[in-house]
């Protein structure tokens, strides 16, 4: 099988000797930096204990659901598992994974600049970051929370004596850094573009994660809000969303969905970005439409935001509330549709190969459409009535945030690591680990949409027998997708200091960051690069290539 | 087999002959439910096809291999517009099927009939008109529209019968109403699917469904004696309603004759419907609801009745066609002072 990775001569090849992890020493050189780089490398170490802690409760309420009695754990610790599963995942993993790590390590070099805007600020947002997780740990050594990733009041507000305020502390802290990053984000791309780089020469990656950000700093606040007022409630009974005070406990319900919906495409947009990139690369041809995928990562941020209340379905919304919510959540189902096939047809007349961050950007493809038309299924009024708050939900969202999501920040993790650490991964024993997690993925969260239409509800801690079978085979997947994400740990720590040697441009790719030294050195760029180039020209990469031979 | 492995063996004998991979169909509504699910799937089928079907051939036509050199391609409006219109066209198209399903599912029709739930961490109470009281059961009668009303004592639950594919939140401090008609005789599963605290899963129940002369045995054997709405007219006089809500002509409270489903002309002017969940809520919070020419002198009675002693209280006060019947509580009252009540009735 052929390949288009072209690294340097082995024997002869070092790491350039100046660059970003060794142009200072000491643990303070860290903890203090203003580069992007290094802050993204804090950011990719910290989500990734996050995201294996969040993977062992998964994995310990699979091992409950087992067998159809609740035996392995009393109920409230199961209620606990899945409540801290769904918390440290989704605002420790999944919202900072892509823009946090890459973007961070990504957007000012892909734009010609040397750092973000505020270098300062995005120091802060890893510390926000942190002091979030801090109170996570906090609630989980002193007992555990069990409000469910929702909060749902009055549940969250008057009836459990758990750890509220303090998970509720840490998902406020938490969302600071994420505006933050956001907020750098949007006025890096719009101020900080090199000479030449307009907005129509912007690797999508850029704009994807433009349009996350934007969901970021509009939508993170009214979580704020939210969270406050639950701790509001629950400390000196404010009555906002209690009845028996004139409160309506719907309120909450809204105030949650106005961020939470939204949130999911802060996850999965940044992934879109991932798989433009890869697919073009590995395509050896500029992502076909162009302006149609920009665009639809904007009309996805603009139509995010209007589709909350398809959470609310069955809560006895109005008639005429529903239809609306329901139309937009159709339409904000197109765009992803759109950028399904402009990917599809990159690969048309392309000269393709098979690498691993391929490999996952195709898995990518193929459970992302699975898991986008199912939401078609849960849009579509009166089929929700009988899906929400069945497995079929949990299958859904799966599908979006793990088949989606994860995949493409480990396609992206693949394909960036060369620049982030200057060496290659094992080709044959990640691309083993891109299938296992695939059949894992695939085995853990189909057989759930099945048990999900029998009706099984989520969250349940025992179930009745007839739905083990389906369970068994999810739980026996789950040890599977284990596998699939323990291997990249072990073969990516490996090749920090035994893969090849990876030099400037390991895939021949044609964005600005490949045309600088791996690592790069902390200023970036030697001097501020003219871009004459529109993204993915793979001619004037050639040119470029066949000129530089002939200098040399 | 079984020495070789006797998990494997299990699971071949035992689970796979109780394996479910599809759900009852036992209402009117659960055919239409799947009728749709199994266009959306076939749907999702065509999409995933269509997908992987293109990018197996362009990845193997187009490989490296065969293919070295890409043809650069901008793009094309005619195909994006392809890819914008039909996915669109297919979508809108799910969307009217799916508001119609969602019309009839909730819309009842006329004569359904009233069974009243009441959801509290972790049980279900229901309450039929005519006195039964059940826990965690349900018997409702087949060929029959029956609706459900339905309140949270506590937090959010949600009502869920997945046979007959309907579900609806039940939610603390309003009405929310659910209907079905049952089409097969059995018992089916009642699930709690709002997450609602510890015991959350077993927050669960059944659902019995019987041929209407079953039903009709079972309604007889399974009465209290009392039906709710003479629950209600005892407690509508031990509370003390008909000192002012009497019918007479100097009450200082509107007569409730004939209220139930009319249009109230209220003190400020707007006008409402007086429908299950806004006689509820005129007992809780009387200053919000004082109709034209009344003074906003009623007390509010939150705390002091339980959701089930509401529930008698309304069913009452639909009972009530003409002032006779209320005239009549009011002689009732007077020469019966100690009316007894049910003791979970009235909270103390």
């Amino acid at each position: 099988m052929s390949t288009i990775v072209s690294l340097p001569d082995q024997a002869t090849a070092t790491l350039p000797k100046r660059n970003y992890l060794n142009n200072e020493h000491g643990l303070l050189s860290w903890l203090l930096t203003g580069d992007h780089k290094r802050i993204a490398m804090l950011y990719l170490i910290s989500i990734t204990f996050f995201f294996f802690l969040g993977g062992f409760f998964a994995g310990m309420i699979r091992l409950e659901l087992l067998t159809p009695a609740g035996d392995l754990m009393a109920a409230d610790t199961y209620n606990k598992m899945f409540t801290m599963h769904g918390v440290v995942m989704i605002f420790l993993f999944l919202v900072p994974s892509v823009p946090a790590t890459l973007g961070n390590f990504l957007i000012p070099i892909m734009i010609g600049a040397k750092d973000l805007a505020f270098p300062k600020i995005n120091l802060l947002s890893w510390y926000l970051y942190m002091a979030g997780g801090t109170f996570v740990l906090a609630s989980l050594v002193l007992g555990g929370v069990d409000t469910g990733w929702t909060f749902t009041t009055p549940l969250s507000t008057h009836y459990l004596n758990t750890h509220v305020i303090t998970t509720a502390t840490a998902i406020f802290i938490a969302g600071f850094s994420s505006i933050f990053t956001g907020l750098n984000f949007i006025v890096t791309i719009h101020r900080m573009r090199a000479p030449g780089m307009t907005w129509f020469r912007l690797p999508l990656f850029v704009w994807s994660n433009y349009a996350a950000s934007i969901m970021m700093v509009l939508g993170t606040p009214v979580l704020a809000i939210a969270i406050t007022l639950v701790a509001l409630e629950r400390t000196i009974g404010i009555g906002v969303f209690d009845p028996a005070k004139g409160g309506d406990p719907l309120l909450f319900q809204h105030l949650f969905w106005f961020y939470s919906h939204p949130a999911v495409y802060i996850m999965i947009l940044p992934g879109f970005g991932v798989i433009s990139e890869v697919i073009s690369t590995f395509s050896r041809k500029r992502v076909f439409g162009y302006t149609a995928v920009a665009f639809s990562s904007v009309a996805i941020a603009l139509f995010g935001f209007f589709v909350w209340a398809h959470h609310m379905f069955i809560m006895g919304v109005s008639n005429y509330s529903v239809l609306v919510f329901s139309l937009l959540t159709m339409l904000v189902a197109v765009p992803s549709a759109i950028k399904i096939f402009n990917w599809t047809f990159t690969l048309q007349k392309g000269s393709v190969t098979f690498e691993t961050p391929m490999l996952y950007a195709f898995g990518f493809i193929g459970l992302f459409t699975i898991g986008g038309l199912t939401g078609v299924f849960l849009g579509s009024l009166g089929m929700d009535i009988h899906l929400t708050e069945t497995y079929f939900i949990v299958a859904h969202f799966h599908f979006v945030m793990v088949g989606g999501m994860l995949m493409a920040f480990l396609s992206g993790i693949h394909f960036w690591w060369p620049k982030m650490v200057g060496r290659m991964y094992p080709e044959s024993v990640s691309k083993l680990a891109a299938i296992t997690t695939f059949i894992g993925f695939i085995l853990t969260f189909f057989p759930q949409f099945v048990v999900g239409y029998l009706g099984m509800p989520r969250r349940y801690h025992a179930y009745p027998a007839e739905f083990q079978v389906l369970n068994v085979l999810s739980t026996a997947g789950a040890t599977v997708l284990g596998v699939g994400y323990v291997l990249p740990l072990l073969y990516l720590g490996w090749s920090l200091k035994y893969g090849a040697i990876a030099g400037n441009n390991p895939w021949q790719a044609t964005g600005l960051e490949w045309q600088i030294q791996s690592p790069p050195l902390t200023e970036n760029f030697i001097e501020t690069p003219i871009v004459e180039q529109e993204a993915y020209d793979y001619e004037w990469l050639a040119h470029k290539t066949e000129r530089e031979a002939t200098h040399v | 087999m079984s020495h070789i492995s006797p998990v494997l063996w299990q699971f071949l004998t035992k689970w796979m002959t109780t394996f479910a991979i599809w759900p009852q169909e036992a209402s009117t509504i659960a055919p239409w439910a799947d009728a749709l699910y199994l266009f959306l799937w076939g749907m999702t089928l065509f999409g995933m096809v269509l997908v992987g079907v293109l990018l197996f051939v362009f990845a193997t036509k187009y490989r490296a291999e065969k293919h070295p050199n890409a043809i650069q391609i901008e793009g094309s409006t005619l195909l994006e517009a392809t890819w914008t219109i039909i996915p669109l066209g297919i979508f809108l198209f799910v969307f009217v099927w799916g508001a119609w399903l969602y019309f009839r599912i909730y819309n009842p029709p006329a004569n359904a009939m009233q069974i009243y739930i009441v959801g509290k961490q972790w049980m279900w109470k229901a309450e039929h008109p005519g006195g039964q009281h059940e826990i965690n059961a349900l018997h409702v009668p087949t060929g029959k529209p029956v609706q459900l009303t339905m309140i949270s004592q506590d937090v959010f639950h949600s009502y869920s019968i997945p046979a007959f594919r309907v579900k609806r939140e039940v939610i603390p401090g309003r009405y929310s109403t659910v209907w079905f008609n049952a089409t097969t005789p059995g018992t089916y599963h009642l699930f709690c699917t709002q997450y609602c605290g510890t015991l959350h899963s077993g927050m669960v129940g059944e659902i019995v469904a019987m041929t209407p002369d079953d039903y009709q045995k079972w309604t007889e054997q399974s009465t209290s004696g009392m039906s709710l709405a003479q629950n209600g007219e005892r407690l509508f006089s031990s509370l003390g309603c008909n000192s002012c809500h009497n019918g007479t002509a100097a009450a200082r409270g509107p007569s409730l004759a004939g209220v139930y489903g009319a249009k109230i002309q209220m003190e400020d002017g707007s006008t409402q419907i007086a429908t299950d969940g806004w006689l509820r809520d005129t007992i809780l919070n009387p200053s919000q609801h004082v109709p034209a020419g009344y003074k906003p002198i009623m007390p509010t009675y939150q705390g002091q009745v339980s959701e089930e002693g509401l529930i008698d209280l309304v069913e009452y006060i639909k009972t009530l066609k003409s002032n006779y019947r209320n005239q009549q509580t009011l002689v009732t009252a007077k020469s019966n002072d100690a009316a007894p009540t049910t003791p979970d009735m009235v909270k103390p």
